[in-house]
């Protein structure tokens, strides 16, 4: 019963979803108040609806019901309840199943939260939300329905891939997805304004936080598949410019650039049109990422054609929806009214600056990954796009990107003072020499990109400090007048500090783990003892042991440093019966910032074991950066007082300079 | 009946939704407008000014900037008119809750959903399993023994050919390897294990079957069924001189009874090797002498009157896996799948016929 209920309710949901798009907007035509909250019951019932099938796909996997194609051939009765939990969302049709569920939540929030938006505006939001509500739930239900029945149920599932079987698979997609879904607010209300023909201030005001939200989401999400990637599958790599990974950083690209200019037209009630063709591009490329994960064509392009449907389906809800959106926005764009003003250099400016790059960044990574695929389809011919196109081309756009952080706080509105600026990152720029000629001292003789990049680096985080300091007169006025005015700084202003730091610190771990780390690669018998960075590995010895549902071979190290032993590491190979796989477990020895990394090969007849030793140095500040960005976006977030960018008058402009000095 | 009673419940509860705000008369609440943002905006200058983060003479501009807004949406407001009660749609949108939303969610429901399918979670079924599926319950017992004894070699071999016909060939191929391994190499298990390969590639004899068929003869140069395979891969591989050849060797040195005679004399026959005294007469015998082109059309007749016969009564999924199977072979793939789906129509009725055509089809190397 639990099963045919979930599934039922499924249904209902895009039976409500149906009449979400269709009511509300009727409503909003002939302006009739009732027919606009259908909006929002409906959405609320939905989000209920929802939520209680996707309980019981997981009640079916916890208990393991294998009646459920869906549980017999992602489940296994002896999995931990963990991962029987997360293995509901570890296969296509239940990671569809959530993916409509956020959306559904989503929709419930605006629902339940929207009291300030206009009742119209309301209305229009949540039937195109319904819109995509509905695509969804038909393809759910059409082609990846995860409550389908087998009538003689075996006794054991399947299980689910092994690789999965981690406490990654309980955070990584359920944050993606919150990412990812979370932009498709700002396509509805993108697509609201272009129906109601009207984009003001006001609207990036009730937009922003919706932003906010599903960009802290997505750089989490993204920031821990990568840390997932390095630790599970024992290559020690992060990032490996993969269609997967690059799927999800195009819409990270794209929303980032979409968070700045909504600040200038929340501010300044300019840039509008381009704020909603980016809100449109956004979760466009978060459909695109759906649909190269989803369908199948990145495994292969054959593999989408032995399940036509699938892909073929995914394919036209995405050229129904970023076709229809775009089309609208040729249509209805030129009836928005331009807005304010400003001069080049400025923080407006600066944002455009800011968009300018990202777009073109996240246009690179579209190219990388797409290019391949349809020079595949189309000619047959196949080629593969890996580290050097996105290095050589990536690289070249974040350089300036990233010199350019530190001054977009520092100019005014409408019109800035880059001379001005520049003078108070002067501390930065020392800072970031002093930072270049440290490391190239200590490297002495090795590579010369890396301390500059370095020095980059220290320039960004520096200078977000440099904007904090100017802000609270630090130096300038007593001390504890400084700190009264740091407390009065609004949050978000704490927030944009934290974000363009973590960006930083990021950079710092990218350089140090890409230059200075250091391998041992070899066989190794037990007593044996490798070097790697001043650490000395022996090898105790290898034990077997008996998991769950898998055996397990453990190898442990002593790791020992100037002949003071520092810990014990067991890194680990599983090997899981059911699907007959097996999973390298690294182990990991966290030193400050730094790490120590072993994965076990295969072993020889001989009883000596491959073995892969890294030391990756601040390899860990590569997830800080993020962690730190994701936290300013929540200190922004959490800032509830309205903003609005005060233009500096041009006399003000010099006067501030004076100050500076 | 529970079930049902869920479901009409649920629905009024879905229906419910779209009367509930319909039902509310005139004007229970107007939402937020943008007056209401500009106005915070302009209090948030004053309390900045007053926290000394921005001058007096920016905070100015700022004001200007924002009355200006704020008069335009004042003004924009006032041309729209006040929000009306449309009775009209109304009454429409309640019909469509009504009616639309029922039909809706049945129309999928039933096509879709199993409702005569009751919950089978795994700790009230193994409670009952054992009058109803004895052999599948056996083989999970054997299966756990050997999770916590994986050297019993004469579990593998035990469990092995079960999990074999059971269709479980990834299994199988598991097991006969792991009592190759604990309980000894003999021609037969090797034979075995290359046939579950064949299982898991669909029936082609791949290369990592045929080096099990080709050590099982190492083994025991007699053993009848790597022969018959090996046999089977020289033809698959276009080679029918040799496996005619590797056939009639078989026959020549086998005992007049054995049981597997009428199969190599099949399959002799099929290659064209030799006449076959046990088939004098019949279709295939026929075929021999035809031209290529006469024996074409020939198939593509049979498999014709095959359809014919399935679109009258399609309760035959023998028959459909062989229409498929007979398209596939054909080259025409189109065709196999609009069989596949007319199959799938035909027995969707019936949840056991459907779950043996999807086996089938696995077998096929299709998705079922």
């Amino acid at each position: 019963m639990i099963a045919e209920s979930g599934h039922y309710a499924l249904v209902l949901a895009l039976g409500l979803a149906l009449i979400q798009s269709v009511v509300p907007l009727l409503g909003a035509r002939w302006r009739d108040a009732a027919l606009m909250n259908v909006a929002r019951s409906t959405a609320l019932a939905q989000l209920l609806f929802v939520a209680a099938s996707f309980a019981a796909l997981v009640t079916l996997h916890v208990t393991s019901d294998f009646s459920v194609l869906n549980v017999y051939e992602n489940s296994h009765s002896l999995k931990p309840l963990l991962y029987k939990i997360t293995g509901v969302w570890g296969n296509h049709e239940g990671s569809m199943l959530l993916w409509v569920s956020i959306l559904a939540l989503f929709g419930g929030l605006v629902a339940a939260f929207g009291n300030n938006l206009p009742l119209s505006l309301r209305a229009h939001v949540l039937a195109v939300q319904a819109w995509v509500a509905s695509a969804f739930y038909l393809f759910i239900l059409i082609t990846s329905n995860p409550f389908l029945r087998i009538a003689n149920p075996p006794l054991e599932g399947r299980d689910l891939n092994p690789v999965l079987q981690d406490i990654g698979l309980a955070v990584h997609p359920p944050m993606l997805y919150l990412g990812y879904v979370g932009f498709s607010i700002s396509f509805s209300f993108a697509v609201a304004a272009l129906l109601e023909g009207r984009i003001d201030a006001a609207w990036a005001r009730w937009v922003r936080p919706w932003t906010l939200v599903a960009w802290i989401f997505l750089t989490l999400g993204i920031a821990m598949g990568s840390y997932w990637a390095y630790y599970e599958l024992g290559w020690g790599g992060w990032w490996f410019w993969d269609p997967v990974e690059n799927a999800s950083l195009m819409p990270w690209l794209a929303g980032t650039a979409l968070l700045h200019s909504a600040l200038v037209m929340e501010k300044r009630n300019a840039l509008k049109v381009w704020t909603v063709l980016l809100a449109i591009l956004t979760f466009s490329l978060s459909l695109l990422g759906t649909f190269l994960v989803r369908s199948g064509v990145l495994t292969s392009v054959h593999a989408f054609a032995t399940d036509p449907t699938r892909g073929v389906f995914i394919l036209l809800i995405l050229c129904v929806f970023i076709g229809g959106s775009l089309s609208l926005y040729a249509w209805r764009a030129s009836a928005l009214k331009q807005g304010g003003l400003f001069a080049p250099i400025s923080r407006e400016g600066a944002l455009v600056l800011n968009n300018l790059l990202l777009t073109t960044a996240c246009a690179t990574v579209f190219i990388g990954t797409l290019y391949p695929l349809a020079l595949e389809v189309l000619t047959g011919e196949k080629i593969s796009v890996g580290a050097p196109f996105f290095n050589f081309t990536f690289a070249p756009l974040f350089v300036p990107l990233l010199i350019a952080v530190p001054f977009g706080p520092l100019l005014a509105w409408k019109r800035g003072d880059l001379l001005g600026a520049a003078q108070r990152l002067l501390a930065a720029g020392i800072a970031a020499l002093l930072a270049i000629a440290l490391v190239l001292a200590w490297t002495y003789g090795g590579a010369t990109l890396a301390p500059v990049a370095i020095g980059l680096a220290v320039f960004v985080i520096v200078g977000a400090l440099c904007d904090l300091a100017e802000r609270i007169a630090l130096f300038r006025v007593p001390l504890p007048i400084s700190l009264r005015r740091a407390r009065g700084l609004p949050r978000a202003t704490w927030g944009t500090v934290f974000a363009h730091a973590g960006l930083g610190v990021a950079l710092i771990g990218i350089v140090c783990e890409t230059t200075w780390n250091s391998e041992y690669i070899g066989a190794m018998k037990p007593d044996d003892v490798a070097r790697v960075a001043g650490y000395e590995l022996k090898l105790d010895g290898l034990t077997q042991r008996q998991g769950p549902n898998f055996r397990e071979m453990l190898a442990q190290f002593t790791v020992s440093r100037d002949g003071e032993k520092v810990s014990v590491m067991t890194p680990s190979k599983r090997n899981f019966t059911t699907r007959g796989a097996a999973t390298t477990e690294a182990a990991l020895l966290t030193r400050g910032a730094s790490q120590l990394y072993i994965s076990l090969g295969d072993a020889s007849a001989d009883g000596a074991i491959a073995v892969r030793i890294y030391h990756k140095p601040l390899v860990l500040l590569i997830w800080w950066g993020p962690v730190l960005m994701a936290f300013g976006g929540v200190l922004s977030l959490s800032d509830r007082r309205l903003r609005v960018g005060a233009p500096k008058p041009a006399k003000a402009s010099s006067r501030a300079l004076q100050a500076a000095e | 009946m529970t079930l049902w009673f869920v479901f009409a419940l649920m629905t009024v509860a879905a229906i419910f939704a779209v009367l509930w705000p319909l039902s509310r008369r005139g004007r229970t609440e107007s939402g937020g407008s943008e007056v209401v943002v500009y106005r915070d905006q302009l209090a948030e200058i004053d309390r900045d000014m007053a926290a000394g983060i921005i001058g007096a003479a920016e905070a100015d501009a700022a004001r200007v900037e924002i009355s200006r807004r704020l008069l335009a949406a004042a003004d924009q407001g006032g041309r729209e008119g006040p929000v009306k009660g449309h009775l009209r749609l109304r009454r429409a949108a309640a019909v469509v809750a009504l009616v639309g939303l029922p039909v809706i969610a049945s129309g999928f429901y039933l096509t879709l959903g199993s409702p005569q399918l009751g919950d089978f979670p795994l700790s009230e079924r193994s409670r009952v399993a054992d009058a109803n599926q004895p052999l599948a319950n056996l083989v999970a017992q054997v299966e756990a023994h050997l999770e916590k004894n994986p050297t019993d070699g004469r579990g593998w071999n035990v469990l092995a050919p079960v999990l074999s016909r059971l269709g479980r060939y990834d299994d199988a191929v598991r097991a006969y390897r792991n009592a190759i391994t604990y309980a000894g190499d003999t021609a037969d298990r090797r034979a075995a294990l290359g046939e579950a390969l064949m299982g898991t590639a669909g029936g082609v004899v791949t290369a990592e079957a045929k080096t099990e068929f080709d050590r099982a003869v190492a083994l025991d140069a007699d053993e009848a069924k790597a022969n018959y395979f090996l046999g089977i891969a020289a033809e698959q591989d276009g080679r029918k001189t040799d496996a005619a050849a590797i056939w009639q060797k078989m026959l020549a040195k086998a005992p007049a009874d054995a049981p597997w005679r009428p199969l190599v004399q099949a399959a002799l026959v099929r290659v064209g090797g030799v006449a076959a005294p046990a088939l004098p007469e019949g279709a295939m015998a026929a075929a021999k002498d035809m031209s290529e082109a006469e024996r074409g059309s020939m198939i593509q007749g049979m498999v014709d009157r095959l359809a014919t016969r399935l679109k009258q009564n399609g309760d035959d999924v023998e028959g459909w896996l062989r229409l498929v199977r007979a398209y596939l072979v054909m080259g025409e793939r189109d065709k196999a799948m609009s069989a596949l789906g007319d199959a799938r129509q035909a027995v969707a009725k019936d949840a056991e016929r459907l779950r043996q055509l999807n086996e089938g089809l696995k077998n096929l190397g299709l998705d079922g």
